[in-house]
């Protein structure tokens, strides 16, 4: 085991790339500390598998230097850096059994028949297939299949890293559960390295201790679950996490107030005259929907979700959701919206910036 | 609801009958008519009986054809499949030069049957083929119009340059299909070359093989062309495979009697040969799934 350090990594698919666009990995640096579990969230074509397969070794990276504790090992083959890696569809030995699977990454590393035996026997009770260890492959269901591969990452006690790439796509849904469950359990009892790739915010923050949220070829934010639900650095962050996500409303900025059409908001802190594209981002959970304190906002339409009821209105001409309270009341004439001023964000170019205390 | 019964609805079969009836059914009667029958020309049949199968079942020269058919089929099929394999294996995965490979190695399968027979006749000819000429200048004795073992080697050969192309083209599709997952799990697993190619690739090709198994022997079963284009069946008998035999007996003697009990049973032999293979094929593809 050991931690994984990122340094100046970039890659681009393209033999000569020419501007940033062509990168699909844009220039990153990071250290994921040893033991820690995290979880790789993005939308389709990010650049998180593309991550992962250079972390892995399944690809080369075109520019910086992967170290494994202090070792570089960027020209080293997969083989060589003792990891494990599951994919998001199943790979098996079709033509092996259930067991001759779990047993094939320490019998190619030699190890002896007992210990084997012993380790295959363990992980076949931890994914829950003992009773059909001796069954071919072939033939079986698609989550014992991916329930198998999973089995066959983890068999390894000795991995310097547990790699995942979106490895419950094809589980059932409660089953999904009960294998994340499992996971997390595994992390605590062994405390592998885990990086866990997924394009889904309550897997990936379930999960990981430290989400990694990846936009567009670059890595946006690195922050524990809450501190991604509170100060979300990038516009993309507060939308993707979150549900429904942030809302992200054009202004200008004068001090500590928001302007909107005129329309003033209260910021909890000041902020110097900012260029480019200005927003400010609120969740929803941090919007009231009252009669008498705030801004003019158009109510279109209520959703009552169970816990919560999303309002979906419209505000000066924008998009805008506000959640309440399961027993809010909710009447006609609540036709105006506060802010927590406390929990607006400010966006310059979809970056968050910091204002200073007012 | 009511059926309708409409007896003219057997009209709409009956164009797929009478093809199937001219270009299978009737011929294979005419067959089967000559083989029980004896004639001696006029349009004057005598009844056989079985004799004609008796007297071919008896004959020496039947089964001598039978054993080389069966000798070259298993011959071709032991080279043409691992060969096809090799091939497939080392061939560029994609990009310019995989498409390269692929024309070139069409390139055989599309060149008609008397013609591969007839460039393989001259390049192997002693005075002015290039093979041959060359054998022979560096003192190597070839000559496949009067040694057996030069005929066999040289039809074998042929065959294998014209048809393992088949054999690496299916091999291909197979591999083609097996995701790249496959073969980074297995790199990540510490897999050898070798048990890559006997637990991923091998098994992912089974399918393919089979097929490519079942033709090359079927087809390689039935060659008449090239073996007759290039030795005429010699030197003596020696390449005188099942159809070559065939004909020399039905249009060389005019034997139509034996000839037609032989094409029977020869084609038996081939139907029998197909249903094992099917039988295999599926009942494999069932303990599958």
């Amino acid at each position: 085991m050991a931690k994984i350090t990122l340094d100046n990594l970039a890659h681009s698919y393209f033999p000569a790339p020419k501007s940033e666009d062509d990168f699909a990995l844009k220039e990153l640096n990071h250290v994921w500390d040893d033991g820690a579990a995290y979880a790789l969230l993005g939308s389709s074509g990010c650049g998180k598998s593309t991550l992962l397969n250079i972390i892995s070794g399944l690809l080369h990276p075109s520019q910086g230097r992967i170290l494994f504790g202090d070792k570089d090992v960027t020209d080293a083959p997969t083989a060589e850096r003792n990891i494990a890696q599951v994919f998001q569809f199943p790979v098996v030995y079709d033509t092996m059994t259930v067991r001759d699977n779990l047993a094939f990454p320490l019998r190619n590393r030699g190890r002896d028949e007992t210990y084997v035996a012993e380790r295959v026997q363990e992980i076949a009770r931890m994914i829950g297939m003992e009773e059909m260890l001796n069954k071919k492959a072939r033939g079986l269901t698609a989550d014992a299949k991916q329930k198998i591969s999973l089995g066959r990452g983890m068999v390894r006690k000795d991995v310097n890293a547990l790699l995942f790439d979106e490895p419950l796509t094809v589980i059932d849904p409660h089953m999904k559960w009960e294998l994340r469950t499992q996971l997390k359990k595994l992390h605590h009892d062994f405390g592998h390295t885990m990086i866990y790739v997924t394009h889904d915010q309550t897997e990936a923050l379930t999960f990981a201790d430290k989400v990694v949220v990846m936009y567009d070829g670059r890595v946006v934010q690195i922050g524990t679950p809450e501190e991604l639900f509170e100060r979300p650095e990038h516009t993309f962050v507060g939308y993707f996490i979150g549900s429904p996500g942030m809302n992200v409303i054009p202004a200008q900025i004068d001090g500590n107030k928001a302007l909107i059409s005129g329309a003033h908001v209260d910021l909890a802190q000041a902020y110097q005259p900012l260029d480019g594209k200005v927003e400010i981002g609120v969740r929803p959970e941090f919007v009231r929907l009252s009669q008498t304190e705030g801004l003019p906002v158009k109510v279109r339409r209520v959703e009552d979700v169970g816990r919560h009821k999303i309002i979906r209105a419209e505000f000066f001409g924008h998009d805008i959701n506000i959640i309440a309270g399961e027993d809010d009341h909710i009447s006609a004439d609540m036709n105006r919206v506060a802010f927590d001023a406390n929990h607006v964000n400010v966006y310059a170019n979809d970056w968050r910036v910091q204002g200073a205390v007012a | 609801m009511e059926k309708t019964v409409n007896q003219k609805a057997w009209f709409l079969v009956l164009p797929v009958l009478l093809l199937v009836a001219f270009s299978a059914v009737i011929p294979l009667m005419t067959v089967v008519n000559y083989s029980v029958q004896d004639t001696f020309g006029n349009n004057q049949f005598f009844w056989a009986g079985l004799e004609w199968f008796e007297e071919m079942l008896a004959s020496e020269r039947m089964w001598d054809a039978l054993g080389r058919q069966l000798l070259f089929s298993l011959i071709i099929l032991a080279i043409e499949v691992p060969l096809g394999i090799f091939v497939a294996l080392n061939m560029p995965k994609s990009g310019f030069w995989s498409s390269l490979c692929l024309v070139l190695m069409s390139l055989p399968l599309l060149i008609p049957w008397n013609v591969v027979g007839t460039i393989w006749q001259i390049f192997g000819r002693v005075d002015i083929g290039l093979l041959g000429y060359t054998l022979d200048a560096l003192g190597i004795n070839y000559n496949y119009t009067q040694d057996t073992l030069a005929a066999w080697i040289t039809i074998v050969v042929m065959d294998v340059w014209h048809w393992t192309s088949l054999v690496a083209l299916l091999a291909f599709a197979g591999l083609k299909s097996i995701p790249d997952a496959y073969y980074q799990a297995a790199k990540i697993d510490q897999a050898s070359r070798w048990k890559v190619f006997r637990y991923i690739e091998l098994p992912k090709m089974a399918g393919v093989l089979m097929i490519a198994v079942l033709l090359r022997f079927m087809d390689s079963f039935m060659i008449y062309t090239e073996p007759f284009v290039v030795t005429g069946g010699g030197p003596g008998n020696a390449t005188t495979m099942l159809s070559i035999d065939l004909v020399k007996m039905a249009l060389g003697q005019f034997d139509l009697g034996p000839a037609a009990a032989f094409s029977l049973m020869y084609f038996l032999v081939i139907l029998l040969v197909s249903w094992v293979f099917y039988t295999v094929m599926t009942t494999l593809e069932k303990r599958e799934t």
